[in-house]
């Protein structure tokens, strides 16, 4: 198996990307849907769907033009499997399968984190097995204890809200457009430090495992407290305030629980993947935490921090190395899907 | 000899079908929601089963919609896939005009349920031998469907087995019968596409498009 399709189409991203195991990265592109849900202030499964199946084809000829090939050479074909919005999945997993069948080539269906777990082993200096990988994105919070290709174990995880939920709701509550993280990101940027302090919850719960729902009331109980009767919004300095207060609670708890989890395991890589991964404040925090403490920390170039093709093709290819391709052209998905049930075999 | 391979995944029922020449042979079985897990392994099943390989035919076609928007999605993404793969031509074909094909009537009234109590709904008259459109087809209460003029229409489709009571009095003495367990099936779509074909008119694999009609699925934030 040399040149991979990769194929993801899990939410609001449609992504294709050719990778060949020894050439590597060959081609990728991206279609966001961003600009589409933001007037509907979050993502409608529905029109992800539709706009999923006018991309993924355009996009298959874009990558492999751009690759220089043919589709003909293509050796297997990766596809998100799963976990995401169902619709949307099936029409990636529907092309891909009906693709591969035409060509008589095997399939793999990849799951969807890990292919964010991976994808810092597309950068380098990239990191060695074993790590401590903290997958940060809208749907997931998870410390993974990594081995090796599908090994994976859990360390600790949300027990409600994912980071990048939380991210989104409080900009909500601000008054911030979707996506609203990236906004309230740059909107704290203005804010003032130490004028507000939000609860960082299970900090010391003695565990690897976070809480984020208890934020988005504390930032609902400091808006409406900030916003004077005879008006309905906040003043912006506030607003920025506020801002500023809910990325450090957020990155906050992520940092310390991140320290924990190596302090556990005795590792010494820390690897960062998910949408909330191209977070700078995190980002520095973590640099700055890895000189203090002298651990490493990596993370996926950040036009592979959203959901893009190039990590399914990636992970694809590098579960081929152990695995066989199956000549199955059943294309059922998992939109629900434990990353630890991919361990040893998918 | 001219081949056409089609799909059709509208509905609760999945089902394949090759046209060669006029001849059709095709499979089809009541899967529920279970399309992705059989579809591809039933068209290789009808393929293998004639002898035919996919370079050998002249396009693929699919049940475009209106129906379930999951499943034209999955006939639409497999013929792209077919399509690209095999560079092939692909021809959409409505679901409701595959209704009136199959129904053994010259003038026919297609109806499918949409759900919240309305129809997909149009209507078509064959005249020496082809199919003219006498109703567009539209999404409506079935109540306020399109008028049609005449009689000895006949009611085909999931829409009068929903609302056959609405659609008899919105239609009162110009049904003549109606089928509502009539559903769109694959060998109707490869007959009507076959004369798509004939006509030159495919398409590229990539503007193989599903028909959702119902196109409001959500409030933007400035309209609620």
């Amino acid at each position: 198996m040399k040149l991979i399709l990769g194929i993801e189409s899990s939410c609001d991203e449609t992504g294709i990307a050719l990778y060949h195991s020894e050439c590597g990265l060959l081609a990728h592109a991206l279609h966001s849907q961003v600009a589409m849900h933001n007037e509907y202030g979050g993502v409608v499964p529905e029109l992800a769907s539709r706009d999923h199946i006018r991309h993924v084809l355009p996009l298959i000829r874009a990558a492999v033009q751009e690759a220089g090939c043919r589709l003909q050479d293509v050796d297997a074909i990766a596809y998100t499997k799963g976990p995401g919005l169902s619709g949307a999945l099936l029409v990636g997993a529907s092309v891909a399968c009906s693709l591969a069948y035409a060509l008589a080539i095997p399939t793999i269906g990849i799951h969807h984190m890990e292919g964010h777990l991976l994808s810092p082993l597309l950068s380098d200096p990239a990191p060695q097995f074993p790590f401590v990988a903290l997958l940060v994105s809208g749907g997931h919070t998870q410390l993974m204890r990594v081995d090796g290709v599908g090994q994976y174990t859990l360390l600790g995880e949300t027990v409600d809200d994912a980071a990048g939920e939380a991210f989104d709701k409080s900009a909500k509550l601000l008054g911030l457009d979707y996506p609203g993280g990236v906004f309230l990101s740059k909107l704290a940027q203005h804010g003032q430090a130490g004028r507000f302090k939000l609860p960082r919850p299970m900090l010391h719960s003695g565990d690897l495992d976070f809480s984020f729902s208890g934020l988005k009331t504390a930032v609902l109980t400091l808006t409406r407290q900030h916003t004077p009767d005879e008006q309905k919004t906040l003043d912006e300095q506030t607003r920025a305030d506020i801002a500023h207060a809910t990325q450090e609670a957020i990155v906050g708890v992520l940092v310390s629980k991140s320290l924990a989890a190596l302090k556990q395991t005795g590792l010494n890589q820390l690897v960062v993947a998910g949408g909330v991964g191209a977070n700078q404040q995190l980002r520095a925090q973590l640099n700055q935490a890895a000189d203090k403490y002298g651990f490493h920390v990596f993370y996926p170039d950040l036009e592979f921090c959203t959901d893009n093709g190039a990590m399914i093709a990636f992970a694809g290819a590098l579960r081929l190395q152990q695995q066989e391709g199956k000549f199955d052209y059943r294309f059922n998905v998992k939109p629900r899907w434990d990353l630890q049930e991919i361990n040893a075999a998918t | 000899m001219m081949r056409v391979l089609a799909l059709e995944t509208s509905t609760e029922y999945c089902s394949v079908a090759l046209w060669q020449d006029g001849n059709v042979s095709s499979r089809c079985e009541l899967v529920g929601q279970k399309h992705s897990e059989i579809l591809i392994e039933m068209l290789d099943g009808l393929l293998r089963e004639a002898g035919v390989k996919l370079a050998q035919l002249d396009g693929i076609a699919f049940g475009a919609g209106p129906g379930s928007f999951t499943g034209v999605r999955i006939a639409c993404g497999v013929a792209q896939g077919l399509a690209l793969g095999a560079d092939l031509p692909v021809a959409g074909v409505c679901t409701l005009q595959a209704l009136a094909q199959a129904s053994g009537h010259d003038k026919v009234i297609a109806a499918l349920d949409a759900r919240m109590g309305e129809t997909y709904h149009a209507a078509y008259e064959k005249r020496a031998g082809a199919w003219v459109t006498i109703g567009e087809p539209i999404f409506c209460l079935p109540q306020a469907a399109p008028d049609v003029a005449g009689h000895g229409w006949f009611g085909a489709g999931s829409g009068f087995a929903a609302y056959g009571t609405a659609l008899n009095e919105r239609y009162a003495g110009q049904l003549a019968g109606m089928d509502g367990q009539a559903a769109p099936q694959a060998s109707a779509i490869a007959e009507l596409a076959a004369a798509q074909f004939a006509a030159g008119r495919g398409v590229d694999a990539a503007q193989a498009m599903p028909v959702y009609l119902r196109d409001k699925v959500a409030l933007k934030t400035s309209e609620r």
